[in-house]
């Protein structure tokens, strides 16, 4: 098992004009336009990086002149690093799900799904910690450029992770009740395609708003 | 029998490109994927807390560079668009090379990045 590679030989193919599955080519397909719904989200941020006119701002500290209140540099890099880092061992985690499912392995496609969802649960609540202080701190989706566009794209990356761990829960649920097995290992692959894209736009989000100042 | 060895041969080329589809990563390389990702992440995290090095201009494209090669690398081995079917590759990186060409035309146009500083 530990060098093993993951084959599909004994998975059933449905006979298509192209050789493909359908389900594959339409999850590919998605994942293409969402490939430019992201970029659009993105190059808004970018566009607009350093033009707001009052702060929180995510670099830099600012102080308000008509107060005097300063407001700290708003981005938390170590609370980042460590949600991005549980978000891509959850990509390590879905890949061993996959495999599990493929050799028809109940108990660790069972586990492996499970480690995954949580992951992805873990990642959510380190962005509700990470909202909950920018709004502490007086960054809100309305107070300036850089709060609309940073809560804009990051919110939007949350609800696809949203959308995957339901995905993820509801495959669990189908493992506990029935089993998975080879015969569904199409159903888990594309599940997997989807979380590993909305792990790879986390990587350009995390360099592009997070890193780069 | 010329014709019986042309099937043969087409066949084989058929089984094969269908093989290559199948073929997926081992875990010992998907083991090593995650680590070479934790590995990059850690660097990028580092630079970032080098001051002298933030002010240089390595900074950004060295950023850019290890977030291509992790995109890459997930795509590539956990997506295994490396081992699968070309139409995928099409219907992945054509609208990525679109959506990418569209953030940097954007970029020139508003400003944010000029040729010659």
């Amino acid at each position: 098992m530990a060098t093993a590679a993951i084959e599909h030989h004994d998975v059933p193919h449905h006979h298509t004009s192209t050789g493909l599955d359908n389900t594959k080519i339409a999850v590919w397909a998605f994942i293409g336009s969402e490939c430019l719904f992201f970029m659009s989200l993105i190059s808004t941020y970018l566009i607009y990086k350093g033009r707001s006119l009052v702060g929180p701002l995510p670099h830099e500290a600012w102080t308000d002149p008509a107060t005097g209140q300063t407001f700290p540099a708003i981005l938390n890099i170590p609370v980042t690093s460590g949600s991005t880092f549980v978000l891509l061992m959850s990509s390590l985690f879905m890949v061993l799900a996959h495999g599990a499912v493929v050799r028809g392995d109940r108990k660790y496609s069972k586990f492996w799904l499970a480690a995954t969802a949580l992951a992805g649960a873990t990642f959510l609540g380190f962005q509700a910690f990470e909202f909950t202080e920018f709004v502490h701190n007086g960054l809100t989706i309305k107070r300036n450029l850089f709060g609309s566009t940073f809560f804009t794209l990051t919110g939007f990356h949350g609800a696809h992770v949203t959308a995957g761990v339901i995905w993820l829960i509801t495959l669990l649920f189908i493992d506990v009740r029935r089993g998975l097995g080879p015969r569904d290992a199409v159903n888990v692959d594309i599940c997997a395609l989807y979380w590993h894209f909305v792990d790879v736009v986390w990587i350009a989000i995390f360099t592009l708003v997070y890193l780069i100042q | 029998m010329a014709v019986e060895h042309t099937h043969n041969t087409e066949a084989e080329a058929v089984h094969a490109e269908q093989h290559a589809e199948h073929h997926h990563p081992t875990w010992k390389e998907y083991k090593w994927v995650a680590l070479i990702l934790f590995v990059i992440t850690v660097a990028e995290v580092w630079a970032y807390y080098i001051p002298a090095f933030v002010a240089s201009r390595a900074f950004v494209p060295s950023l850019l560079i290890m977030s291509v090669a992790k995109f890459a690398i997930v795509v590539m081995f956990y997506m295994h668009l490396k081992y699968d079917a070309k139409l995928f590759r099409a219907l992945f990186l054509g609208p990525l090379a679109i959506a990418v060409i569209s953030v940097i035309a954007l970029l020139f146009l508003f400003g944010q990045i000029s040729l010659g500083g």
